[in-house]
């Protein structure tokens, strides 16, 4: 069985912490450019030039590029011959969230739901584990920020409303969010399993490249769907009107129960920090 | 739209001219602070005891920045959604503020608010923090350190850039979405 030093989880995932906090992914970037050319009025133009300059920004200071340095979540691809040694995982990854949202000077945001007294570490973490054939330890961590997260919803449709009733609650959904959730969003989308899962696949969806293609024919063509559907809305950047309502949709489909069709929408504002590491 | 640069303290007739989709370059003193903070200056208020700050003419700024790092005077500064303050707005309004300063939508209460007592909502960049603290020449702790990214600041603002929200006239800039399948 391969070994992987806990110290090397602890500075991977500080180092990624850092890095996804203060330069926006190049998947991210380009569909600010894409936006940018799309665009013809005046004020989505100029959002979308503050943000491109505002990532400009972050990447030469090392400021965060949002003071937003969201609730630190991860999902985690553990190989069924591989071990992490000396240590305990999730005790490693919450020590690099602790070392990354120091060192880094990023926002802590976690707190007791009810006291609301700041950890003051940023952590816990949010940690989904996963168990995979092989021997590498695969680590996917996102900057979840709070106001694009508070735009979210999980529903039960009734299995008669189908397609047609999870696209008229994504619809409605995005709309209600309005200009709150820092548009152009991104939308994860979990259709299946259970209440909870559905809301996790939504989640995990967020985690992939904004410019990749769904394996799935059937999939990606209803991602594009939705795409031009919620960019119809004629929100756009930062609710000012404009083309770009959404960046990007992406979907997660798993099988449920007879009697439930579960859906998950996953709001993500445009600063859409995500990483990933292969150990 | 016009274009204006405004100072704190601010006056009725500085946000009198103001109309949605005006572009506002803020300059002076602005106070930060979000939901813990609006809680405790309700705390102080309902027990009849005085402000950290004079609300008389204030602008503030819901915003909970990062870690200043060496050698700035903030971290990164954008605004946080506005709709979370809806509840205390008004009576801030009543009281002498003259401008909150978020991103996202305010509720019928706010706007009524900013009718009745003369106030505006400024619009901020979400997610341009590093840019908009770029702003921010001066910042200072001066209640509830306790609140770390949530204790309520005295910011120096120099040319602060802001959109006029919604104006004290009833004007709103943000735009109703296409909606044709909704129920």
């Amino acid at each position: 069985m391969r070994e992987i030093q806990v110290r090397d989880v602890i500075d991977a995932v500080a180092a990624m912490c850092i890095k996804a906090n203060t330069e926006l992914p190049d998947d991210v970037r380009a569909k600010f450019e894409q936006a940018m050319a799309d665009e013809t009025s005046a004020s989505a133009k100029e959002v979308l030039r503050q943000l491109l300059e505002n990532a400009d920004l972050a990447r030469d200071t090392k400021l965060p590029l949002c003071q937003d340095c969201g609730l630190a979540v991860f999902f985690v691809e553990v190989g069924d011959d591989v071990r992490v040694v000396g240590g305990n995982l999730r005790d490693a990854i919450n020590d690099g969230v602790r070392k990354g949202y120091g060192d880094g000077f990023l926002r802590k945001s976690a707190c007791d739901p009810l006291t609301r007294a700041n950890t003051g570490d940023g952590t816990p973490a949010v940690i989904h584990f996963d168990m995979v054939p092989g021997d590498k330890l695969k680590i996917f961590y996102m900057a979840k920020g709070g106001g694009s997260e508070n735009m979210s919803r999980v529903t039960m449709l009734a299995p008669a409303q189908g397609w047609e009733g999870i696209k008229k609650f994504v619809i409605n959904r995005v709309a209600e969010a309005g200009p709150n959730p820092c548009p152009p969003t991104i939308i994860g989308i979990g259709i299946g399993g259970t209440f909870d899962h559905a809301a996790k696949i939504a989640k995990k969806s967020l985690m992939r490249r904004l410019d990749d293609t769904h394996p799935n024919p059937e999939i990606a063509a209803k991602e594009k769907e939705l795409e031009d559907a919620l960019n119809d809305l004629g929100i756009g950047p930062m609710g000012l009107g404009g083309k770009t309502t959404v960046l990007s949709v992406k979907m997660t489909m798993e099988p449920c129960h007879l009697a439930s069709l579960p859906l998950a929408v996953n709001v993500q504002c445009h600063s859409q920090r995500h990483e990933e590491v292969e150990l | 739209m016009a274009e204006y640069t405004l100072n704190t303290p601010l006056t009725d007739a500085d946000i009198e001219q103001l109309r949605a989709g005006d572009v506002v370059f803020l300059n002076g003193i602005i106070y930060s602070a979000r939901d813990a903070a609006h809680k405790k200056l309700f705390e102080l208020l309902d027990a009849g005891k005085e402000l950290p700050f004079d609300l008389a003419g204030s602008a503030i700024y819901y915003v909970g920045p990062s870690p200043a790092p060496p050698g700035r005077p903030i971290g990164a500064a954008g605004p946080t959604t506005s709709y979370r303050m809806d509840t205390y707005a008004p009576r801030l309004h009543s009281l002498g503020m003259k401008a909150s300063i978020g991103k996202g939508k305010r509720s019928d209460e706010v706007k009524a608010a900013m009718k009745e007592h003369t106030g505006v909502y400024f619009g901020a960049t979400g997610g341009a923090g590093a840019l908009l603290s770029n702003s921010i020449v001066e910042s200072t702790v001066i209640a509830f350190d306790e609140l770390g990214p949530e204790a309520i600041r005295a910011m120096k603002v120099k040319d602060f850039p802001l959109l006029v929200i919604n104006d004290c006239h009833g004007g709103e800039l943000y735009v109703k979405p296409k909606l044709d399948t909704a129920d």
